[in-house]
């Protein structure tokens, strides 16, 4: 599948990175979610912030989009301080999708990409043919456009996230975080639109998403960021990242990492206890 | 892969949007059932007001009515329209538009269609005040029902009710259900306040508080109703403007905040309009249970809008409300408050209602 960048921009063409977090401290309270923490994203590759439940990926995600303000540190957006940009400004940037967003009961596919367009919209101009054009674009591009006049509640979970990630796209940035895009969606919902943020991805797009499938992660992307307990403990390439022993140590998990059959990234076989036959293959595990 | 192709590959599979209107350069979304209906709802509440400026010991036909509404009836007729009965049926839309739009307001922003201004403790709050100051006398309530009159002051208890259960409810933002628990709890704190001042009172103070305890649109004037109609006036002009940057918070804060919206400051002065839009509606009428509550919820389905929409919510609340008080003095045997009314209808509304939500 040939995709056009939504915007018709080219990205990424300098090769410099559009957003960075530097020296970042959150604070819930008084416990510490993030500190001090430095990220750069590379632009027009799939960024992928892997690690423990509660280590603050998703405070990350948080963060880099400007939900929240850091009580130290700073994150940049095109050269800028995130934090003295107006909020409409950064919405036209960088589209960003929630955990689990839920639209209201009825509502269509269409009104609900349509909402997308809201940054580039006013009081006096609510709706223009160039929205009426991106917004035909962003439901085409996800598949969804046969979808477009039925209720949001009525489609399925990988259907609905299409839906969801077609609305971030209708605001015509090229940078997009998504928060747990395959949360709640069984294996092959969860390939699905993975696979098309790998579209995305291909036409042009920097993708930075928080991910709890390790495996998954390695596949679709080509940056990792492996935290733990609000710090970053390695980041790279899954070939250079992905290792058994980084999984000891961010996870606290015995596992083996393999050549992928179907492809060339690592692939993790996690070592529980229940039917695994260590001492007939890798005695140097046991 | 070029522009130019993009468009013409999309032109084959172009989905079917919602169109857009244009006027000069003010755009819309076109969307004619809501629109439709919305006339038709205000063409009803037109109808209802004329009739109810009709009906009476002295009835007056229809065209009359209108013809002295607009300004060109004949002397014997201005008289009896415009100073005994206008204020009553002006009343009655002015209440009426206010309840339905802070409803619709309260409703979108717990995104609960339970969350209506009586049970987030506004019309409680705002009774309550008008009873302490009615019921007690002397001293200092007897200043400020004299400096500020009794409307004034039973807004500002609706307001100052309406906030303190904003901001009980405030924890790292604005979680519907909380909103609704609090204001439940609130509701509960001021109608014992209210009971308990009606206990100790001396018994014609309890007979001058009924107006505050039910709602009613009986010997209105145009001294209570002309503050309503202003506020109100005020407070749409407000709504509308800001009610654009809104749309976006029906789909909660995060995706809102995604989408450019500060939706604390939009969120806080909506809730402040619909706070005293609720304020307004109680100094005219009394607390009219209800329609608030329903009048959004049949905005919603007779517009097949998602969320509750504010126009035909307004226009709803004015045609239930000017209904009801139709009902109550012309149809029942015995006139009866309208706030008796309208709990009637509104009743077994939200029972049925509920009733569906379960089933689902």
């Amino acid at each position: 599948m040939v995709v056009q960048s939504i915007t018709g921009v080219k990205p990424g063409v300098d090769g410099a990175s559009r957003l960075a977090a530097r020296g970042v401290t959150v604070e819930y309270g008084a416990r510490t979610v993030l500190d001090e923490l430095d990220v750069t994203v590379p632009p027009g590759v799939v960024t992928t912030i892997i690690g423990p439940n509660g280590c603050g990926k998703s405070t990350l995600l948080r963060t880099l989009s400007r939900l929240l303000k850091p009580a130290g540190g700073r994150v940049v957006l095109d050269g800028e301080d995130i934090a003295t940009l107006r909020t409409r400004d950064v919405a036209k940037k960088l589209g960003l999708l929630p955990q689990a967003p839920v639209a209201p009961e009825g509502l269509t596919v269409s009104d609900l990409v349509t909402r997308g367009r809201h940054p580039h919209q006013s009081w006096l101009r609510q709706w223009s043919s160039d929205d009426a054009d991106v917004v035909a674009r962003a439901l085409a591009m996800t598949g969804v456009s046969d979808l477009a006049d039925r209720p949001v509640d009525s489609l399925s979970g990988g259907q609905r996230q299409r839906v969801w990630i077609s609305m971030t796209l209708a605001q015509g940035t090229d940078l997009l975080l998504l928060d747990e895009p395959t949360t709640y969606l069984d294996l092959a919902h969860a390939i699905d639109v993975l696979d098309l943020v790998d579209d995305l991805h291909e036409s042009g797009c920097t993708v930075v998403m928080v991910l709890h499938d390790l495996n998954l992660a390695t596949r679709y992307s080509d940056n990792l960021v492996v935290m733990r307990d609000g710090a970053i403990l390695a980041q790279g390439h899954p070939r250079d990242v992905i290792t058994a022993e980084l999984l000891h140590e961010a996870f606290g998990l015995r596992a083996k990492v393999i050549d992928d059959p179907v492809g060339d990234r690592p692939l993790i076989v996690p070592i529980g206890r229940a039917h695994v036959e260590l001492g007939r293959f890798e005695p140097e595990l046991q | 892969m070029n522009g130019a192709d993009v468009k013409t590959q999309q032109t084959d599979a172009r989905p079917s949007l919602t169109p857009g209107v244009r006027l000069g350069s003010v755009s819309f979304v076109w969307r004619p059932w809501l629109a439709c209906v919305t006339l038709l709802l205000a063409a009803g509440a037109f109808l209802l007001f004329c009739l109810s400026i009709g009906v009476g010991d002295f009835p007056i036909a229809l065209p009359r009515v209108v013809a002295t509404v607009f300004g060109g009836g004949e002397q014997v007729d201005e008289f009896v329209i415009m100073d005994l009965r206008m204020p009553r049926a002006l009343a009655g839309i002015v209440v009426g538009t206010a309840l339905g739009v802070s409803g619709a307001i309260t409703q979108s922003i717990a995104r609960n269609p339970l969350a209506s201004p009586d049970v987030l403790g506004i019309t409680s709050g705002a009774s309550a005040v008008a009873v302490f100051l009615v019921t007690v006398s002397g001293g200092t309530a007897a200043a400020i029902t004299d400096s500020v009159g009794l409307s004034a002051a039973a807004l500002a208890g609706g307001l100052g009710t309406g906030l303190l259960v904003y901001f009980l409810a405030w924890r790292r933002g604005i979680d519907g259900f909380r909103l609704i628990l609090i204001g439940i709890s609130v509701t509960a704190m001021m109608q014992a306040v209210t009971t308990w001042l009606l206990v100790t009172a001396d018994i014609r103070d309890v007979a001058r508080a009924q107006t505050w305890l039910v709602g009613s649109l009986d010997n209105r004037t145009w001294g209570e109703v002309s503050l309503a109609l202003w506020c109100t006036l005020v407070l749409l002009a407000v709504v509308s403007c800001v009610a654009f940057q809104f749309k976006p918070l029906h789909f909660g804060d995060d995706v809102a905040a995604g989408l450019g919206v500060r939706y604390a400051t939009v969120r806080a002065v909506l809730l402040l309009c619909a706070v005293l839009l609720a304020g307004a509606a109680v100094s005219a009428a009394g607390p009219v249970p209800f329609v608030a509550l329903v009048a959004p919820q049949v905005a919603m389905r007779l517009g097949r809008h998602p969320t509750p929409p504010m126009v035909a919510s307004g226009m709803v609340g004015a045609l239930l409300l000017t209904g009801s008080d139709l009902v109550a003095r012309a149809v029942l045997p015995v006139s009866l408050p309208v706030g008796v009314v309208t709990a009637a209808i509104g009743g077994p509304f939200l029972v049925c209602l509920l009733v569906r939500a379960n089933r689902r």
